[in-house]
């Protein structure tokens, strides 16, 4: 009986006797064999393990015994459970796999720079796009200090890689934005129409660009708009050239927010105190309205639309080089409403839909007039644009995904010079689909195509585009892109030539990059054929050619300097075409071979002031001089282009709002810029095509009440 | 005999229950007093604390506490590294453990600091360019945590310390950080955690930011 005893109290007790331990030892690695520290290995279901030290050791000692679970985890890696048998001292070597997070998951690059918000390591954020000196709150001419892109600031648009302002596109959450720009007079490049501030993310393609999107020849803006504000905000700005205010309400339950803003400025006042090179006869004077609404329809649906209007009217008057002794007037009005309705929800079993709605309308009136001597001419374009796109996305796997799409748009082109008048209607069609393959997280192919229809040219294209993308490790990547384009020709060819086709280009890049934390690197190549180019000499075709080839660099530093950020970009570009009036392939008037950027920005914390610095410079781009014979077409060059651009801002608090005040100057130093010459039709007289406003002053204060994003202002000067 | 061995019996397994639940309270007892002492805070001893955490969490998975210890050792980390690039997934990690805690234990004042700690840490990756997006929502978390429980001292001290460490053209202001942080150190006199391992952390933190604006 007393041995039953003893036999049931040793076997009650067991676990005190265990006690006496087992020890378990041995080291971690990764998959490359360095040891891993940190890692928490332990037996799971008992608080017995240990943190690994440097060299990836650990020892601790455990009571339980048998068949056992041991956990190895660590930030960064997939957890590891082994089930192993305890019954006595025991050795572990292991090895744990790199977990898959957004750093190591390559993505597609080639070609194009995104600005996002979200955690992954892009080039650049969105506040940067709008960080640059003498950007004077223009997404685009932020831009211009991004490799790929011109710095031809004599005519609007953005021009990348050998293309003209026209080939690049603008799309807002999926949908093309017409008319992007404030109407330009001669010489006098149009603004962007919209804040910087509603966008999340911007992705500037500089070429081989997804499917989705088309009818841009050389490049792509897309722009991502705003999700729900953080919270309800109130503004309001005045400066020597305007006032500006606006609202931004969140509703109680945060699910809704609608905002509304306005804009007025009036350069006359400016004008009069410094003297353009035009005298200005009207304005410049811009009306500026905007307004936004969202709202959060499910955990996974939003609804959004956000519309502006704007109306701008102004008036130069210079010498005439045409007619020496008398002046030319030139007049334009223009108005302009954008509206965006988009709809996004998840289907289920891994479906999306995103869907939108555009309209809108633009309408110019030109008046062009040589005062008593030539009747006047009057110009009138309207254009309206109606557009609807639909695109379902599948996710196929972990990160593979699908991608299909249509879109329709109808377009009304009216144009009138005097009382000659052009219209037209184009209905264009366009479906898309495209997959993005992973090979392994790695890896990524994307294989797509678009074809789109346009009844204006009675043509069907098919357009394939490839790309590849490989990671190296968390930091670098190669890429490579293919891809053919068309567009229709302009609405002013388009107007009185009806049988031509689509203009075609064909995107070959290769780029390596590597960003990390503090320092971008990124070198890309590319090529690109043009086909079908319209001419206009000796009649309107699609017999026009060309490419454009060179080479991209990028760095950006932020850490060498404290409190500087400074990025440099440089672009080599060889293009030639045969295009309009052009008698054989030469380099375009609108292209420079070497232009460069730098960017610097520094903040002084003891005074609360940012400092911005901007530096461009293009290589003297290519005129036509009708005095020389057509074997020497373009062969004269202007001067190189180089202009210095300083803002300053200083964060305080006035009352409750939040305020910057802010002094920015457009080329410091007045350095003379010449883009060009124009001849008169006798060939005798010719006048420099020069800035308008060859240094411009700003000064400015904005308040604003509730979000603090003062931040936001001060990038944007 | 038998009913001698009856007891044994049940003592025995009576003592191993106790002996359960007298390991989680060493285990956290411990712990938590490493937590008190200001020598833990580097990255590498955070770590040690924040694992062991994590192991006894995996064990008592109806424990709040081990959870909330966790991710507060990982948001600690966070601010204590010198690499911007661990914040990150140490701010993921953090937040997926006070996740589970907030599962646990609903409305709680003390997950809500953790949580405003954790979109705080966020904000030092990239101060320009969070700030804007992370502030807010960090600043948020602070008042949720002062609705729910308005004596809680460390709210307090987040707010001092958010007035202290934000430059004053963005809204920060030393004074007013003054203010908050001595209401911080009345309200921690008259804090008296439920137990030894509950929340108690912050005194110091409070007494150390006001000595550092004395001088």
């Amino acid at each position: 009986m007393w041995k039953h005893c003893l036999n049931l109290i040793i076997c009650t007790c067991i676990p005190a006797f265990l006690l006496a331990q087992q020890k378990l030892t041995g080291k971690i690695t990764d998959a490359k064999k360095h040891p891993l520290p940190g890692v928490n290995i332990y037996i799971k279901g008992t608080y017995d393990g240990a943190t690994t030290a440097a060299d990836g050791s650990f020892s601790f000692t455990t009571t339980a015994t048998g068949a056992q679970v041991i956990s190895a985890s660590l930030i960064g890696y997939k957890t590891l459970e082994q089930p192993t048998t305890i019954s006595g001292p025991l050795q572990l070597n292991l090895t744990l796999k790199e977990a898959i997070n957004e750093l190591k998951v390559v993505t597609i690059s080639a070609g194009s720079f995104e600005a996002s918000n979200d955690r992954k390591n892009t080039v650049l954020k969105p506040l940067d796009i709008v960080t640059t000196a003498g950007a004077t709150a223009d997404i685009v001419n932020a831009l211009k200090t991004l490799p790929g892109a011109q710095q031809t600031n004599d005519r609007e648009g953005l021009f990348v890689r050998g293309g003209t302002g026209y080939e690049t596109q603008i799309f807002i959450d999926g949908l093309l934005v017409r008319n992007p720009f404030y109407t330009s007079l001669p010489d006098l490049p149009g603004r962007g129409r919209f804040s910087p501030f509603l966008f999340k993310g911007t992705t500037f393609s500089s070429g081989g660009y997804s499917a989705q999107y088309g009818q841009g020849l050389s490049s792509a803006l897309i722009l991502e708009s705003e999700d729900l504000p953080a919270r309800s905000s109130y503004s309001l700005g005045a400066s020597l050239i305007g006032v500006n205010g606006g609202l931004d309400e969140l509703s109680k339950d945060k699910k809704t927010s609608y905002g509304i803003e306005a804009d007025y400025t009036n350069l006359a006042p400016y004008f009069n105190i410094a003297r353009p090179r035009q005298e200005p006869t009207m304005g410049p004077e811009i009306l500026g309205t905007s307004a936004n609404f969202r709202h959060k329809t499910s955990s996974t649906g939003m609804i959004k639309f956000y519309g502006y209007g704007n109306w701008s009217r102004m008036g130069f008057r210079k010498n005439s080089t045409e007619y020496p002794g008398y002046q030319e007037q030139s007049d334009v009005r223009n108005q302009n409403i954008y509206t965006n309705l988009t709809y996004r929800e998840s289907l289920g079993s891994g479906w999306r839909l995103q869907t939108g709605f555009s309209f809108s309308t633009n309408d110019d009136k030109i008046k062009i007039d040589t005062i008593r001597k030539t009747a006047p001419a009057n110009i009138r374009n309207r254009s309206e644009l109606s557009q609807l796109r639909l695109m379902l996305t599948k996710s196929l796997g972990a990160f593979s995904m699908l991608r299909l799409g249509g879109e329709y748009q109808y377009a009304a082109e009216r144009g009138a010079f005097n009382n000659y008048q052009a219209n037209y209607v184009d209905n264009y069609t366009a479906a898309f689909a495209e997959s993005d393959i992973y090979f392994t997280p790695q890896f990524v192919g994307r294989v797509g195509g678009r074809m789109e229809y346009s009844s204006v040219l009675s043509k069907v294209n098919w357009a394939p585009r490839a790309s590849l993308a490989y990671k190296l490790n968390d930091y670098s990547q190669f890429s490579l892109a293919y891809g053919d384009y068309y567009q229709k020709p302009e609405p002013q060819y388009l107007r009185y030539q009806r049988d031509l086709d689509y203009m075609k280009a064909t995107h070959y890049i290769a780029s390596f990059q590597r960003v990390s934390m503090d320092y971008t690197f990124r070198v890309e190549a590319f090529y690109k054929k043009y086909k079908d180019l319209v001419k206009t000499v000796p009649d309107t075709s699609n017999m026009g050619t060309g490419y454009a080839k060179g080479i991209e660099l990028f760095w950006r530093d932020r850490k060498t300097f404290k409190n500087v950020d400074y990025w440099i970009s440089y672009s080599f570009l060889d293009t030639k075409r045969n295009y309009l009036f052009y008698p054989f392939e030469v380099q375009p008037d609108f292209a420079a071979k070497h232009t460069a950027s730098l960017v610097v920005k520094k903040y002084i914390p003891k005074i609360t002031t940012n400092i911005g610095l901007t530096y461009s410079y293009a290589s003297g781009r290519p005129y036509y001089n009708p005095n020389l014979p057509e074997s020497k077409f373009m062969s004269e060059r202007t001067i190189d282009f180089n202009t210095l651009g300083l803002s300053a801002s200083y964060l305080t608090t006035v009352g409750k709002a939040f305020t910057v005040f802010v002094l920015s100057v457009t080329n410091v130093f007045d350095i003379k810029q010449v883009y060009g010459y124009r001849y008169s039709t006798d060939k005798l007289r010719r006048e420099e095509i020069v800035p308008n406003a060859p240094r411009f002053l700003f000064i400015g204060m904005f308040m604003n009440f509730g979000i603090d994003n003062r931040q936001d202002v001060i990038n944007n000067l | 005999m038998k009913q001698f061995l009856f007891l044994l019996l049940t003592a025995s397994v009576a003592m191993s229950a106790r002996a359960q639940s007298s390991q989680y309270q060493d285990a956290m007892t411990k712990q938590v007093a490493l937590l008190d002492d200001g020598a833990s805070y580097n990255p590498q001893t955070l770590q040690d604390i924040s694992n062991v955490f994590e192991r006894i969490a995996a064990t008592e998975k109806t424990e709040w506490l081990p959870y909330y210890y966790a991710a507060f050792a990982q948001v600690m980390t966070a601010f204590v590294q010198e690499d911007k690039s661990k914040i990150d997934p140490l701010a993921d990690r953090a937040e997926a453990n006070i996740n589970k805690a907030d599962s646990l234990k609903k409305n709680s004042d003390e997950i809500a600091c953790i949580k405003s700690l954790v979109a705080s840490a966020r904000i030092m990756v990239d101060p320009p360019s969070r700030g804007a997006q992370y502030g807010p929502e960090s600043g948020m978390m602070i008042q949720k945590a002062k609705q729910l429980n308005p004596e809680n001292p460390r709210v307090y001290l987040l707010e001092g310390q958010a007035l202290y460490f934000t430059p004053e053209a963005y809204g920060g202001d030393k004074a007013k950080a003054r203010e908050t942080l001595q209401v911080a150190l009345q309200k921690f006199a008259a804090f008296k955690p439920a137990s030894n391992i509950e929340p108690h952390w912050g005194e110091a933190q409070a007494k150390q930011l006001l000595n550092g604006e004395a001088k």
